[in-house]
């Protein structure tokens, strides 16, 4: 395998998380609420991943556990800034100090057990494409599903009747209230979405990338997320290539380092910030079309009238 | 109206027994951790020196500690709640409570407090830390006996004194047995991230090295190793779960002695700032097991071990040259403390730069 290959497969393992947890909280934010509990739904999903992969032996009801656990968990947020009107932005600070908490909690007895990891699955026929192959085609289930829900967000969000929904309820939740769409049912929705996303995400750190429970495992990837999310304009493909643009230059920062280019690592680490930020501004300097992707109604809270 | 009554009985009997309790009098000794004390590194050996203080000396004395406290302003809030609560003798575990137990140590002149690692002392304030660079002398022996390319990885966190010192100490320790060893150095400018210690150990693993050692507290880089087949070592804790057949030894702290020392001297009134710097021979320091390597490798750990107790070796001996080539240390000659804690180049040997 060479140098670039290997790189590459760091690099696809770095940024899947990072893709699962943006998208998820793409769809929440295209419905009009901004959750701020990535980081918390993250980790929730990872103790509980890894916590009943040891309990049954597989990684895989493991992993389902991971995508149950972040959706529940959401609905926490869910109820109390939907139902109840609660700040989400307080909210979802909230529910990440809750998640770090509670996961802390839920781990204590699995911490240094050893990890189950999701094994990569080989795809007959294009595993065996020169280069291409064993990057792309033997990888863990994860992988293939995160690549799945981006296509498949990318085509509800812009090709189906219920996508168009869900973005009218984000842009304007009034006017679709009026012409007879449930917004707090949409929002319900894609708040749990969001939610499985993140605990998809959160099982990927526990059973793939490090396979292994040590409390705040997601040491901040929850929050690049939401970053990834406004990077993007809230746009499937768009948050691919930036959470991979993410992903690349913090894996080839380190083996610049390893090689010894003689670069201050300090500089080499903040490449990826860096590299986020030029990217935004080359983004936002079209401010009329970053309005017109960015959800209206985004925090916004939502009171039908009765 | 009995229910009732019963309540009121117990509550007045559960408040007799608190005051009780502190009638007593034990003495609180306190502990500030910056980490969670099940994080299976450096905070969780603070705590297992806590349960043993408690252990070796429960009837004099209870203990409470804070953990996960941020560096910073929050550490100061979480010091002075500690020391208006009571507490006797505080013991601060991190690098970046420095300057919050000299501030809070100012207003409570009758507390005692001891920070770990660093180097600010008051009259109520004393300072400790280990030779952790004892140990790294030792892997970096075994490693040059193990690698077959002469390439070692090393994780590191921050280019800190305490770091740098041991990645010199390792160097050295190598170049003692295979005058070519060469080691390639990660920042991974983080103490704790699972995912980016493991993808540091990968790059290093891509790039050729086959024996990896980190200054970095999750289990992580173990894990690479043991999946990628090359030999590592532990960091604060026993990591050999992570590694049953990659760990070679690890370096492991061992607190509770010193905290039982202290708190003995608390007890007895004997309390005086001291700065202490102990290691191998105090047992502050222990190696975990020699696992996974020959015994030829094996006997020289220990006789290298045994030779850093009794003094006879120290692993920052001249005749060595720092990295632009100058003399540093002319043979037979040792440096002296102040140097080492301070510590700003790297020795002769590292192929780094080294970050400033």
């Amino acid at each position: 395998m060479g140098i670039v290959e290997a790189i590459l497969l760091s690099v696809i393992t770095a940024a899947t998380p990072l893709v699962l947890a943006a998208i998820g909280e793409l769809v929440t934010e295209r419905s009009g609420v901004l959750n701020l509990g990535v980081e918390g739904m993250m980790i929730m999903g990872a103790v509980s991943a890894f916590a009943i992969t040891q309990i049954t032996g597989s990684p895989y009801i493991g992993m389902f556990a991971g995508v149950a656990c972040g959706a529940l968990f959401s609905q926490l947020f869910a109820f109390l800034t939907l139902t109840l009107v609660a700040n989400q932005v307080a909210t979802g600070l909230a529910l990440t100090l809750l998640g770090i908490g509670v996961s802390g909690m839920m781990g204590e007895s699995f911490l240094g057990m050893q990890g189950v990891k999701l094994q990569p699955i080989a795809i007959p026929l294009l595993a065996d494409i020169p280069y291409v192959g064993p990057l792309l085609f033997r990888q863990d289930i994860i992988f293939y599903l995160s690549v799945a829900i981006v296509a498949g967000v990318h085509w509800f969000l812009f090709r189906s009747r219920a996508g168009l929904k869900l973005r009218a309820v984000g842009d304007s939740h009034a006017s679709a209230h009026a012409l007879g769409v449930s917004v707090i049912r949409t929002r319900y929705l894609a708040v749990m979405f969001g939610g499985a996303c993140a605990g998809l995400a959160g099982a990927q750190l526990s059973l793939v990338y490090t396979p292994q429970w040590v409390e705040n495992m997601s040491a901040g990837r929850g929050w690049i997320a939401l970053a990834l999310v406004v990077f993007s304009s809230w746009r499937p493909w768009r948050l691919v290539a930036g959470g991979y643009l993410f992903g690349a230059v913090s894996i080839s920062q380190l083996h610049a380092q390893a090689f010894g280019l003689g670069i201050p690592s300090q500089l080499l680490s903040s490449l990826p910030y860096v590299a986020t930020i030029v990217v935004l501004i080359l983004i936002s300097h079209n401010r009329r079309m970053t309005l017109i992707n960015t959800p209206a109604s985004l925090g916004k809270p939502f009171v039908p009238d009765r | 109206m009995k229910k009732l009554l019963l309540v009121l009985a117990s509550t007045t009997a559960a408040i007799g027994f608190a005051t009780g309790a502190s009638a007593q009098e034990k003495a609180k000794i306190c502990f500030v951790y910056v980490g969670a004390k099940t994080d299976g590194g450096w905070t969780q050996a603070h705590d297992i020196g806590r349960q043993e203080l408690e252990k070796a000396l429960g009837d004099k004395i209870e203990t409470q500690y804070l953990e996960s406290v941020p560096e910073g302003p929050d550490a100061e809030r979480a010091i002075e709640r500690l020391a208006r609560s009571g507490c006797g003798l505080i013991f601060t575990t991190s690098f970046g409570f420095m300057d919050a137990t000299i501030k809070i140590a100012q207003k409570f002149p009758d507390v005692k407090f001891e920070h770990a690692t660093g180097y600010k002392t008051a009259p109520n304030v004393a300072t400790y830390n280990s030779r952790f660079y004892e140990g790294r002398y030792i892997q970096g022996q075994i490693a040059a006996k193990m690698s077959q390319k002469g390439v070692a990885g090393y994780i590191a966190s921050f280019p800190i004194p305490e770091v740098v010192m041991g990645i010199n100490s390792f160097v050295i320790g190598a170049r003692s047995v295979n005058p070519d060893f060469k080691i390639k150095v990660v920042w991974a400018n983080t103490w704790f991230d699972p995912g980016k210690e493991a993808d540091a150990a990968k790059a290093l693993v891509d790039q050729g090295v086959d024996i990896l050692t980190q200054h970095t507290d999750t289990t992580a880089p173990m894990q690479v190793a043991a999946e990628r087949g090359i030999k590592a070592f532990g960091q604060a804790s026993d990591m050999i779960k992570a590694g049953p057949e990659t760990q070679l030894t690890a370096i492991v702290d061992t607190w509770g002695a010193y905290y039982i020392k202290r708190t003995q001297a608390f007890l007895d009134g004997k309390w005086e700032t001291t700065s202490s710097w102990d290691g191998l021979k105090d047992g502050i320091l222990t190696m975990a097991p020699y696992t996974n390597m020959p015994d030829d490798v094996k006997k020289l750990a220990e006789e290298t071990e045994a030779k850093i107790k009794s003094g006879e070796l120290k692993p920052f001996t001249g005749p060595l040259k720092k990295q632009d080539g100058s003399e540093w240390l002319a043979a037979g000659a040792s440096s002296d403390d102040g140097t080492l804690l301070g510590m700003n180049f790297y020795v002769e040997g590292v192929d780094d730069q080294l970050p400033k």
